[in-house]
C-alpha cells in the first residue's frame, strides 16, 4: 500500500472511531439483532433439529457484514461532494489512494464486527465442530465477500449524487441476509421468495459458512460463494474506479 | 519582478450547450494580486478550475508558474495552492489534524512537519481551537483553516476563489490582511470576488468577468475612472439654493422636485475638498451632504449596459 493510501486509512479510522453511529451501527446493531433473532423469536422457528444459535450464526455474520456499510456510502459521498476532493486532487495525491483508504478501513470495520458477531455466539453457547481448517475457510471466505462488498460500496458512494441518497444506496445490500437462509431455510419461504433467496449471492456464502463450522463442507455451495464474491468485487471496483476516475 | 505567473490566451469552456468561458485571456504578474471580478454565474470558478488543472478547458492554452496547464499537469499542481469557494476542510479531524494531513501528503519530515504546523496555527490565530473537531468551528475559522492547509507546501501561486463570501465584516478585514501578508512574502495571488470593494482594496490588476468574456481590465483607478457612477449628493432648502449650486456646478444633474443635485466625483478628499470650498465660495447652502461610490453594480451597469442582480443564476460547476 503507498504511503498516501496509508494517510488516507488513518484519516478515514480517525472518522470511524470519532461518529459514534458508524460505531453503533456497524458493530452493536448487529450484536441485538442477533439476540433479538436468537433469543426472541429464535423457539419459534423450525431449522430442522439443532440449536438456532448454531443454524443463526452464519446469517447474523453476513448481517454484520452489510450493516455498516451505508456509512462507508455516506463517507465515500461526502468526500466527492465536499471540497476535499478538489483539494487532494490539486495536491497530487496518489491516484486512487482515497478509495484504498476508504476500502481497507470498510474491511477492517467489518471484520470487527464479524469477530464481535462470533465472539458474542459463543457466550451464547453456540458450539461448531468446524476443525482448525475449517475455521481458516471461513475466515478466508468472510474477508473475500468483505473485500467486495466493501468495493461494491465504495462504487455506490461514488455513484450517489448527494451524500442524503448514498446512504440509501447501501439498504438493498442490507436486505438481502433478510431474503437468504440467514434466518431462516429458504425452503421455507413462500413461492418467489423462495426462489430469490435460493438463487440470491448471499445465500451460498452463508450455506458454506455453515457447513465449515458444522465441520461439513458443501464444496458446491463454496465454489458459488466465491464466484458470487469474486463477481462482486471485480463489478464494485471496475465500476468504483470508473466513477472516481470521472469525478475526480 | 517582471515574470508572467500566469498567462492564458483564449480559453473557452462549455458545458454541454451552454457556453461558461468564451475566450478569455490573462496575464498576472508574479508577486501581485490580481482579481477576477464578476457575478455569480460570470464563470470566475470555472476558470479557477481551468487554470488548477481540475478542468480540461475545451480550447486555448495556458501557462501556470511557467508550466502548461494541460500537459504539464503535475508540474502545475506542485506549484500552486487552492482554497475554493467552499471551506474544504476535514470535518471530522481537528484543526490540527487537518494541517497535519496536508504535512504527511506533502511528505515533511517529522519534526518540519511540526514546526510548519505550529507556525501556521499561531498566524492565523488558530491555536486556541487547534484540538476541537473543526465542525464546531464559525465560518471565519473554517477559511482561515482552509488557507493555512493550502500553504502547508509553501506554493508560489494560491487561487482563491471567492475568500470572503459570506464572511462577516471582521472576518473579511482579517482574510485581506493575511492576502497582503502573503503578498509580501513574494506570493502571486489570483483571488475571485463579487465584491469591488475587495478587489480594489487588494488587486494590483482587476479584470471585469461578464457571461464568459473579459469586459475591462486595469488597475482599480484606471477601472474606477471609466466607470461614471461615483458621485456627491447635495441636498438643498429651496428651489433658489439649488439654482445658484446647478450655475456653479456645471456638470451636476438637478433633480428639482426633490431638491437634489447629483455631482459627478471620484470621492478623493481632494476632490470633495474643492467642491465644498467652491460652496462655500459662493456663499450656498447645503442642508445634505453624500458621497456615493460605484459598487459592483455600477461596474456592470456602466460595462455591460445591465444590472449585475440580472446576470444568470449561479451554475458554475465545482466538481465535474
Amino acid at each position: 500500500m503507498s504511503s498516501d493510501s496509508a494517510i488516507m486509512l488513518r484519516r478515514n479510522f480517525k472518522h470511524t472511531v470519532r461518529n459514534p453511529v458508524t460505531v453503533f451501527n456497524a458493530i452493536f446493531m448487529p450484536i441485538i439483532m442477533m439476540l433479538m433473532f436468537v433469543y426472541v423469536f429464535g423457539a419459534a422457528f423450525d431449522v430442522g433439529g439443532g440449536d438456532y444459535i448454531d443454524y443463526a450464526t452464519p446469517g447474523m455474520l453476513m448481517l454484520a457484514i452489510v450493516y455498516g456499510l451505508s456509512a462507508t456510502a455516506v463517507s465515500v459521498s461526502s468526500d466527492m461532494t465536499k471540497g476535499i476532493i478538489n483539494r487532494f486532487k490539486v495536491m497530487d495525491v496518489s491516484r486512487g489512494a482515497v478509495l484504498t483508504g476508504h476500502v481497507v478501513s470498510t474491511v477492517v470495520r467489518t471484520a470487527g464486527a464479524a469477530a464481535a458477531i462470533i465472539g458474542v455466539a459463543f457466550l451464547f453457547g453456540f458450539s461448531p465442530s468446524g476443525s482448525f481448517l475449517d475455521w481458516l475457510a471461513v475466515v478466508g471466505l468472510l474477508l473475500l465477500v468483505i473485500l467486495a462488498v466493501s468495493w461494491l460500496t465504495v462504487a455506490f458512494g461514488l455513484a450517489a449524487k448527494t451524500v442524503e441518497s448514498a446512504g440509501f444506496f447501501a439498504v438493498p445490500l442490507i436486505m438481502l441476509p433478510f431474503f437468504s437462509s440467514a434466518i431462516v431455510p429458504a425452503d421455507k419461504m413462500g413461492p418467489g421468495i423462495r426462489e430469490f433467496a435460493t438463487y440470491q449471492p448471499f445465500t451460498p456464502i452463508i450455506e458454506s459458512i455453515r457447513g465449515f463450522l458444522a465441520g461439513a463442507p458443501d464444496t458446491g455451495q463454496t465454489l458459488a460463494a466465491i464466484a458470487w464474491s469474486l463477481g462482486i468485487a471485480v463489478v464494485g471496483y471496475v465500476w468504483a474506479r470508473s466513477k472516481f476516475d470521472k469525478r475526480a | 519582478m517582471t515574470s508572467s505567473a500566469i498567462t492564458a490566451s483564449g480559453l473557452k469552456k462549455a458545458y454541454h450547450d451552454k457556453v461558461v468561458l468564451d475566450g478569455i485571456d490573462l496575464d498576472v504578474r508574479a508577486g501581485t494580486i490580481f482579481s477576477l471580478l464578476g457575478p455569480n454565474g460570470a464563470g470566475k470558478t470555472t476558470t479557477v478550475n481551468v487554470l488548477t488543472t481540475l478542468l480540461k478547458m475545451d480550447s486555448g492554452t495556458a501557462r501556470v508558474a511557467g508550466y502548461d496547464v494541460a500537459t504539464e499537469t503535475r508540474k502545475v499542481r506542485s506549484a500552486i495552492g487552492v482554497t475554493g469557494q467552499f471551506a474544504s476542510v476535514d470535518e471530522l479531524l481537528t484543526g490540527r489534524e487537518n494541517l497535519q494531513l496536508m504535512v504527511d501528503l506533502h511528505h515533511l519530515k517529522g519534526g518540519e512537519g511540526k514546526t510548519v504546523v505550529e507556525h501556521l496555527l499561531r498566524r492565523f490565530d488558530l491555536a486556541e481551537s487547534a484540538d476541537k473537531q473543526t465542525s464546531t468551528y464559525s465560518g471565519g475559522m473554517r477559511r482561515k483553516l482552509d488557507l493555512a492547509m493550502t500553504l502547508v507546501s509553501r506554493p508560489q501561486i494560491i487561487f482563491l476563489d471567492e475568500p470572503t463570501t459570506g464572511l462577516d465584516p471582521r472576518s473579511r478585514r482579517t482574510m485581506w490582511n493575511i492576502v497582503r501578508e502573503l503578498v509580501a512574502d513574494g506570493m502571486t495571488i489570483f483571488l475571485t470576488t463579487q465584491y469591488l470593494d475587495e478587489a480594489d482594496q487588494l488587486a494590483d490588476k482587476i479584470a471585469v468577468l461578464d457571461q464568459g468574456r473579459l469586459v475591462a481590465e486595469g488597475t482599480p483607478e484606471q477601472l474606477k475612472r471609466q466607470i461614471p457612477g461615483g458621485h456627491v449628493q447635495l441636498r438643498f432648502a429651496g428651489a433658489a439654493q439649488l439654482g445658484a449650486a446647478l450655475r456653479v456646478l456645471t456638470d451636476a444633474t438637478p433633480d428639482e422636485e426633490s431638491l437634489l443635485l447629483r455631482v459627478p466625483s471620484d470621492g478623493s478628499v481632494k476632490a470633495l475638498h474643492a467642491l465644498l470650498d467652491r460652496l462655500a465660495e459662493y456663499a450656498i447652502d447645503v442642508e445634505e451632504f453624500t458621497v456615493q461610490m460605484p459598487d459592483l453594480d455600477d461596474v456592470f451597469l456602466s460595462l455591460t449596459g445591465r444590472s449585475s442582480a440580472t446576470a444568470e443564476p449561479k451554475t458554475e460547476v465545482i466538481t465535474k
